[in-house]
């Protein structure tokens, strides 16, 4: 019996020793191989008495499991060595920096961002959206508009003009998205709720005017609007365009020959530097222009004036877009320099929308 | 318009102060665009008295001087000025003061051992004039204690106003007095402008000489001769708001037709009657007249413009600008005062053409009124008479002023339907009346005439807008709009969802969107298929400018460009927006276009430690292109690639998206290196362009539920062929011939090797593709899968002339 104690700290011994899981299988073979030490034991058991067989049979197969059981352990320790070696040896140095993906690097130009909150807005207040071409014909742009020829308004608009065709009719670029209001009326019948965004051109370039900027015009026409539905849509427009709980508009009495009467619109400010908050100071920016339709707008679209009526409106949404996004010059807009549109322009999945915030 | 307040009490009797009037103006409609109060910094100025002024003990050239300000104990200053005296009435700054000439903020100091508690000003100190040798020496009179501002009549606020084109009445400040009155603002005054009774017959004729067509050009002369006069300075109060509001005092019978001009916005002109030679007539011009206009400048008349004339010939343009050879001058005896009228558009076109801008013309194409005509020459009269003496002739007259008779039958219930205003019929009344309209008639419609002076209104709304605008639109109220019927409708048409997807598509491909100009120049646009005449402004802004984009990539390229010159060169560019093929409506179309420079791919630009980013190549702008088709919701799959693009492509690295030879998707590709060159761009450069409106609309579906998902059971399997072809085979070939063997049972053909070199010969390539076979009802058999295997081996050789490699 001590020889097998001693044969059992030897091979304890062993698999303690074993520094890989090769030499742990050398171990393993050579005591409970074929010819293993264990096994040759075992072996023998055939040859001895039942008394003798009662004493070593118990004995080996414990001996035998206690070396599987201690094999196995030694197996399951040198295994996770091996893995942390490994795992060491596979360190990299995480502060190496990636690529940023396409989705990060993208920008959405702040006009187009804008127009989609512009949609957004008016889309929940049901208006559709129109549009029409930018070559436009003096009819369209002025004359449908109620502008007499000759008038000093068509002067104050700068219009550039395309050269005379055979008729002697000259094309021009619309000076602002009011003919979309006539394209409109003609094709179809009222109630007509629209707005206009757009390009518009006048032929005007200094710090604050550029030759090509964007408008949204809007028109509702219908047997009942009056200047108290227009004041409430555009309150309700700019509290949820500016993102702020109120805004505070004043409207003055002005001059446009398609609207009467015509008014324009302040909106109360706080100009601190760059920053502007609305709704506050002693500030008034002015931010748009409207009235109601003029009747003879109404009749040059085949409308009666004594049934139908409604107002229109028009604003720069470059502009807003200034104001509300803090941008000091307008000419940037147009410039393509990737480190501007980086600065002020959005990620492709700042989508706006009513539910979520227009900006988030 | 500008004009002084004290100019404006002339006509208006207020004690409403200047915010309460600047307030006002702003809300009837005369936006007030800037007030300047030259008294302001000036306030704190006073006269001073000197009571002792005394050596100072320790400066020779300084005086200590007691100084009484009106209020309380007399105040120490040292002064070092000469005529600084016992006795001297001056003008007296205290401590604290802002002295504007100097830019110092004054503080009491100590001058050589003696307290100093202000100062007594020069000229120069207060910036009225550079006269620097004395302080302010004033009359004795000089009331101790006023302010010195008030006293030299330097608190006179000039307000600047806007008058928007329909409003010729406010080009007068009397009109503007009369807006102001009716919105309760104080009252007018009654200024009567009696008949001044000639002493003898005009001496100088007028007439007018017109066919019955063109008679509308003046449709009435008035004139008066006046003799005998001294023309000199105008008085000081004429002078002080002509230079308050911009212009240069001249002599007095310039000064009154400038005056007038701006006191009642009735222009006229005065000759030198000994100048003028026979009788003064309008008539049209004659080409190749020319004279001598008062700006210095000769202008040559023709048969549109109506003329001012005597026998001499032209001595100006009517409603204009007069001449220089008949102009008055100090030596000026005679006179003979024009008070005319002049056709609005006429003049307006005159103007245009001749390029002047003055007064006159202003006033005369927004519309002079026609009744003050004959009150506005008894005014000049009597300002003549007044400043200079003489004697008038009696008034001569040619034409008839037209009169008014315009009357508008109006609902007083026409306010609420336009404007919301809920005003009862007397306030309605009382406002239109205040504004000079003559009101008539009871009940619910009432007779409104339209005053003289007020051409802008002809209808029932021009009304409205006159009562809401004195009834103060600030009080209608912001009424909501008749609510939706539940939840908000989609409204965008496709092509606006399309714009707006493109967008977001490309810049997800991490391209950033520039938004460049509608018109790019002439050589650009023909570079890209445009530059027809049709198409090129009259009067661009500049040449960079001059005709409307054919394509986006263009202004992209040069955009690409303008970076790479700060420094950026890998730039990945996009713009959805229009571009033009003709003038007409439908010649306009939206492209969603990119471009791609140097590295900026996909993945990134530039160097980097896990690889450098590549040069961008034609497949980069094609990933571009399907990737967008596919967000706009086409599948890239059914697209057809034509290996040729428009001229501004590489022709051997471009192709066309088309879906058939009618319906052109776009292009894409490498731009072509002569383009680069034209438009002084460097590459490399790819691109690509989508014209929206020619992708087609989805169907139309009856539910939004997609099509079942099928999976199948049984595994698909992959084939891998290789096939050696000629260079000019294309891959689609290849993988259509492949895929046509079956098309139920072959999901995907793909190229996955591409391969070209000596070992397969000259002018030959390997293309390698992987084919999918995807059995529905059982799994393949090894038999069934080599049968179809030779299937596509054999259609991809017959269809490319082709070998299998071996």
């Amino acid at each position: 019996m001590t020889e097998l104690s001693s044969l059992e700290n030897e091979i304890l011994a062993a698999i303690a020793a074993a520094g890989d899981e090769a030499a742990l299988e050398a171990v393993r073979v050579a005591a409970l191989g074929k010819k293993g030490s264990v096994s040759e034991r075992m072996k023998s058991l055939g040859a001895m008495s039942a008394e003798e067989r009662k004493v070593w049979g118990p004995a080996l197969n414990g001996l035998k499991d206690k070396i599987g059981t201690a094999i196995a352990e030694r197996r399951t320790v040198l295994k996770e060595a091996s893995l942390d070696a490994r795992l060491a040896e596979e360190r990299v140095d995480v502060t190496l920096p990636v690529r940023p993906g396409p989705a990060d690097r993208g920008r959405i130009h702040p006009i187009s961002q804008v127009m989609d909150e512009i949609a957004e807005i008016f889309a929940d207040m049901g208006f559709r959206i129109a549009e029409g071409p930018d070559v436009e014909t003096d009819y369209y742009n002025f004359t449908a508009l109620n502008f007499p020829v000759g008038h000093p308004a068509r002067e104050m608009h700068d219009t550039f003009f395309f050269h005379p065709d055979e008729a002697g009719e000259r094309k021009l670029l619309r000076t602002h998205t009011s003919p979309v209001q006539i394209h409109t009326m003609e094709a179809e019948k009222p109630p007509i709720r629209v707005v206009i965004p757009g390009r518009t051109y006048r032929c005007d370039s200094d710090q604050t005017h550029t030759p090509m900027f964007h408008q949204l015009e809007g028109l509702v026409i219908d047997e009942q609007s009056h200047i108290g539905h227009m004041k409430w849509v555009l309150m309700e427009f700019c509290r949820a365009f500016f993102e702020v709980d109120h805004v505070e508009m004043r409207f003055r009495p002005s001059f446009f020959p398609f609207t009467e009467p015509s008014l324009e619109v302040d909106i109360r400010c706080d100009r601190r530097g760059n920053e502007i908050r609305f709704g506050e100071g002693d500030d008034w920016l002015e931010i748009l222009g409207c009235g109601m339709v003029h009747p003879n707008v109404l009749r040059n679209c085949g409308l009666d004036p004594d049934r139908y009526q409604g107002y229109a409106w028009g604003m720069g949404i470059d502009r807003i877009a200034m104001l509300k996004y803090g941008m000091p010059d307008l000419r940037a807009f147009f410039d393509a320099d990737v480190r501007w549109i980086n600065h002020y322009g959005f990620r492709p999945l700042d989508l706006p929308t009513l539910a979520g915030g227009l900006s988030g | 318009m500008k004009f002084t307040l004290s100019w404006l009490k002339d006509h208006l009797d207020t004690d409403a102060s200047l915010d309460e009037i600047v307030e006002a103006l702003t809300m009837i409609g005369l936006e007030v665009e800037g007030v300047e109060d030259p008294g302001a910094k000036y306030a704190p100025f006073v006269i001073g008295h000197v009571l002792e002024a005394r050596q100072h003990p320790n400066a020779d050239r300084l005086r200590v001087c007691m100084v009484d300000t009106g209020t309380g104990a007399p105040i120490q200053v040292v002064c070092g000025a000469p005529n600084a005296r016992t006795g001297l009435k001056g003008v007296f700054a205290p401590a604290g003061t802002h002295i504007p000439g100097t830019g110092i903020d004054l503080a009491v100091g100590t001058i050589r051992g003696v307290e100093s508690h202000g100062m007594l000003c020069s000229e120069r100190e207060l910036e009225l004039s550079n006269d620097h040798t004395g302080i302010i020496d004033l009359p004795e009179d000089a009331p101790v204690g006023t302010p010195y501002p008030a006293y030299a009549g330097l608190d006179d606020p000039v307000i600047d106003i806007a008058i928007t084109p329909n409003r010729p009445d406010c080009l007068g400040v009397h009109g503007v007095a009369r807006d102001l009155a009716a919105y309760g603002i104080g009252k007018m005054k009654d200024i009567r402008l009696p008949a001044i009774k000639g002493s003898f017959q005009s001496p100088i004729a007028v007439d007018l000489r017109f066919s019955e067509e063109t008679a509308n050009a003046c449709p009435a002369f008035a004139g008066r001769y006046v003799r005998g006069l001294a023309n000199g300075q105008s008085p000081g109060y004429v002078q002080k708001r002509l230079r308050a509001i911009g212009l240069r005092p001249i002599n007095a019978l310039v000064d009154i037709t400038n005056y007038i001009s701006y006191d009642r916005g009735r222009p006229l002109h005065v000759y030198d009657a000994d100048k003028v030679e026979g009788v003064i007539h309008a008539r049209l011009g004659k080409t190749g007249e020319k004279y001598l206009a008062l700006d210095g400048r000769t202008y040559e008349a023709d048969e549109a413009m109506c003329v001012i004339a005597d026998d001499s010939g032209v001595l100006g343009f009517g409603g204009i600008m007069g001449g220089e050879d008949t102009g008055c001058t100090e030596a000026t005896k005679n006179v003979f005062i024009e008070s005319a009228l002049f056709d609005p558009l006429r003049t307006a076109e005159t103007g245009r053409r001749t390029g002047i801008i003055s007064d006159a013309r202003y006033r005369f194409e927004r519309g002079v009124d026609p009744a003050f005509m004959l009150p506005g020459i008894e005014l000049a009269t009597q300002m003549v008479m007044d400043f200079c003496g003489g004697e008038p002739s009696d008034v001569v007259v040619a034409g008839k002023a037209p009169e008014s008779d315009l009357i508008i039958d109006f609902p007083f219930a026409e306010v609420k339907r336009l404007s919301g205003l809920d005003l009862k019929p007397l306030e309605i009344k009382v406002i239109l009346q205040s504004l000079g309209f003559w009101v008539s008639g009871a009940g619910d419609v009432v007779k409104v005439a339209v005053p003289s002076w007020r051409p802008d209104v002809h209808g029932k709304a021009d009304l409205v807008e006159e009562v809401a605008r004195i009834a103060g639109v600030n009080k209608i109220v912001p009424t909501p709009t008749p609510g939706l019927d539940g939840v908000a409708r989609p409204v965008l048409t496709l092509n606006q969802t399309r714009t707006r997807r493109a967008r977001r598509a490309l810049a997800m491909r991490g391209m950033v969107e520039a938004v460049t100009w509608s018109f790019i120049a002439k050589s650009e646009a023909e570079a890209f298929g445009g530059g027809a005449r049709e198409l090129e402004l009259a009067n661009p802004i500049s040449s960079e400018m001059s005709d409307m984009r054919p394509s986006l990539l263009a202004g992209l390229m040069l955009a690409a460009q303008r970076n790479a010159d700060r420094g950026i060169g890998d730039v990945a560019l996009f713009e959805v927006g229009q571009i033009y093929r003709g003038d007409k409506p439908k010649d306009q179309l939206t492209a969603a276009t990119g471009i791609r420079r140097g590295t900026a791919g996909i993945m990134g630009s530039g160097r980097h430690w896990q690889g450098a980013a590549p040069v961008v190549d034609a497949f980069e702008a094609k990933a571009d292109a399907l990737a967008l088709l596919e967000a706009l919701g086409l599948n890239a799959g059914n697209v057809q690639i034509a290996a040729s693009a428009p001229d501004w492509f590489h022709p051997g690295r471009s192709g066309t998206l088309q879906l058939g030879p009618q319906t052109i998707l776009g292009h894409f590709g490498e731009i072509h290196p002569r383009v680069l060159d034209k438009l002084d761009v460097a590459g490399p450069m790819v691109g690509f362009e989508l014209f929206l409106e020619m992708l087609p609309a989805p169907k139309a579906k009856a539910t939004r539920a997609k099509p079942p998902f099928q999976a199948t059971a049984f595994q698909a399997v992959r084939r891998d062929f290789a096939f050696v072809v000629e260079r000019d085979v294309t891959a689609a070939a290849i993988l259509r011939a492949a895929r046509g063997v079956d098309k139920k049972l072959i999901v995907d053909a793909s190229v996955f090797d591409l391969f070209e070199g000596a070992s397969i010969g000259e002018g030959r390539k390997s293309v390698a593709i992987e084919v999918t076979l995807q059995p529905t009802d059982k799994t393949m058999t090894d038999e069934e899968i080599e049968a179809v295997a030779k299937k596509i081996v054999a259609a991809v050789v017959k269809t490319t002339g082709g070998t299998l490699r071996a």
